[in-house]
């Protein structure tokens, strides 16, 4: 689905991480860890293309990525049920039901709340019902735990094992503080391209 | 991305873009109303600067009228992609596979219905307020109408490229206003050459000719800016 071999990202000259290989097939999580600043949130945003590796070579065969970073691109002026249709309708290809997704990720309740309103954690469950919406192959994950309390953990697992199951694919970053089950993980741990 | 990924209809993101940003600039009304506003105190500050003699404002008042649009249009600017940038949504707009071209065309178009619009349709009360000559009114109209949707063209690529600076928008006027002295040459003659009775049609075209060379080529420029401010 997403092969890498050899990628780097170079800022100011300097390599963010080492060189990166690995070989993402459909139904496998893979789990991207390290120390803080190694280079996980670059590594993805890489793989996401928004940055261009400096060298190695990407191969995407995924159909369609999603991806859910620091940022969660929720408008505050909007409400949740806007935020999501918005990113339906922008996306183009889904043809799941908003109001479902929305009770899927425990939001029924603030659905038509402005998302100023929201606490952290359910802005972040916002932004994952984002990934069941799209309904793309390959999900990039950077941190999805951070903010989230215990419920909220469950309902990432348990949202990855279905969308694993069903054949996608995930890449997930994190700094190590929750495991998810998934049989199918491997690991990949980054070493920061500094002091070598 | 997968080069075999195609993504939805480009239309249909188009018009969910548009939408989604009508709706975000309704909530903000306020923000909305600010370059319309700057436009009014402006203009009026004028003839309690240099006096309120019928000929002079009338002389001046394409120059004036025309400035305080430029001023009012770097103002509302920076908004342009602010949000989208640093809440993240950009990110998924360059993930969701759809040309960034298209995204950035979407947001000018926006942005011109927003705050280029009301200056339009604001104008002809300007023209009074400056005592215009009727015959020139229309001509200042048909300027702003075309000029306009111009600025915010060329402006959406002095945007892209001062995005990811904290203090962009300083940096932004610097930027844009020598590439908007044609605009503002060739309109405020066409305004003149009514008010002297002179023909004027040339100058349209020139600006005719402006507005089909930048809707072509700005949102690329913007776009790979975008591009440059992301990375």
């Amino acid at each position: 689905m997403l092969s890498a071999s050899q990628i780097s990202f170079e800022r100011y000259f300097a390599p963010v991480f080492q060189p990166v290989s690995f070989d993402l097939e459909a139904g496998k999580l893979l789990l991207v860890t390290g120390a803080n600043g190694c280079g996980k949130t670059t590594l993805i945003r890489v793989l996401a293309g928004i940055l261009h590796p400096s060298s190695g070579k990407l191969d995407n065969q995924a159909s369609g990525m999603a991806y859910v970073g620091h940022y969660l691109a929720i408008k505050d002026d909007l409400s949740v049920i806007e935020n999501l249709r918005f990113m339906r309708d922008f996306i183009g290809t889904s043809t799941r039901d908003v109001d479902e997704v929305i009770r899927e990720v425990g939001l029924g309740r603030v659905a038509e709340q402005l998302a100023r309103t929201l606490s952290a954690g359910q802005r972040k469950r916002c932004a994952l019902g984002r990934l069941l919406l799209t309904e793309n192959e390959l999900w990039l994950l950077d941190e999805p735990y951070s903010n989230l309390d215990q419920e909220g953990v469950d309902l990432v697992d348990g949202m990855l094992d279905r969308h694993l199951e069903a054949g996608g694919g995930c890449i997930l970053a994190t700094h190590g503080a929750h495991r998810p089950a998934w049989p199918g993980t491997e690991d990949l741990f980054l070493v920061s391209g500094a002091n070598e | 991305m997968n080069p075999e990924y195609t993504a939805g209809s480009l239309s249909g993101a188009f018009a969910a873009l548009v939408r989604r940003d009508l709706l975000l600039a309704f909530r903000r009304r306020t923000e909305l109303l600010f370059p319309v506003i700057f436009l009014l105190v402006v203009i009026s500050l004028f003839p309690l600067g240099i006096g309120p003699s019928p000929q002079l404002l009338a002389r001046i008042a394409p120059g004036v009228i025309w400035i305080a649009a430029l001023l009012a249009t770097v103002i509302s600017l920076d908004a342009l992609f602010r949000s989208d940038f640093e809440d993240g949504t950009l990110e998924q707009f360059v993930i969701s596979g759809h040309p960034l071209t298209l995204i950035a065309l979407a947001k000018i178009a926006t942005h011109w219905l927003v705050a280029g619009l009301p200056i339009v349709l604001l104008s002809p009360l300007l023209a009074l307020w400056m005592n215009l000559p009727l015959e020139s009114l229309s001509v200042m109209v048909v300027t702003l109408a075309l000029g306009t949707p111009i600025l915010s063209l060329i402006g959406s690529i002095g945007v892209g490229l001062t995005i990811s600076l904290k203090r962009g928008g300083q940096l932004l006027s610097l930027l844009v206003f020598p590439l908007y002295v044609p605009i503002l040459i060739i309109a405020t003659a066409a305004v003149m050459a009514a008010s002297d009775g002179l023909p004027y049609v040339q100058f349209l075209g020139l600006l005719i000719a402006g507005l089909i060379t930048s809707v072509t080529l700005a949102p690329f420029a913007a776009a790979a800016a975008l591009k440059i401010s992301l990375s």
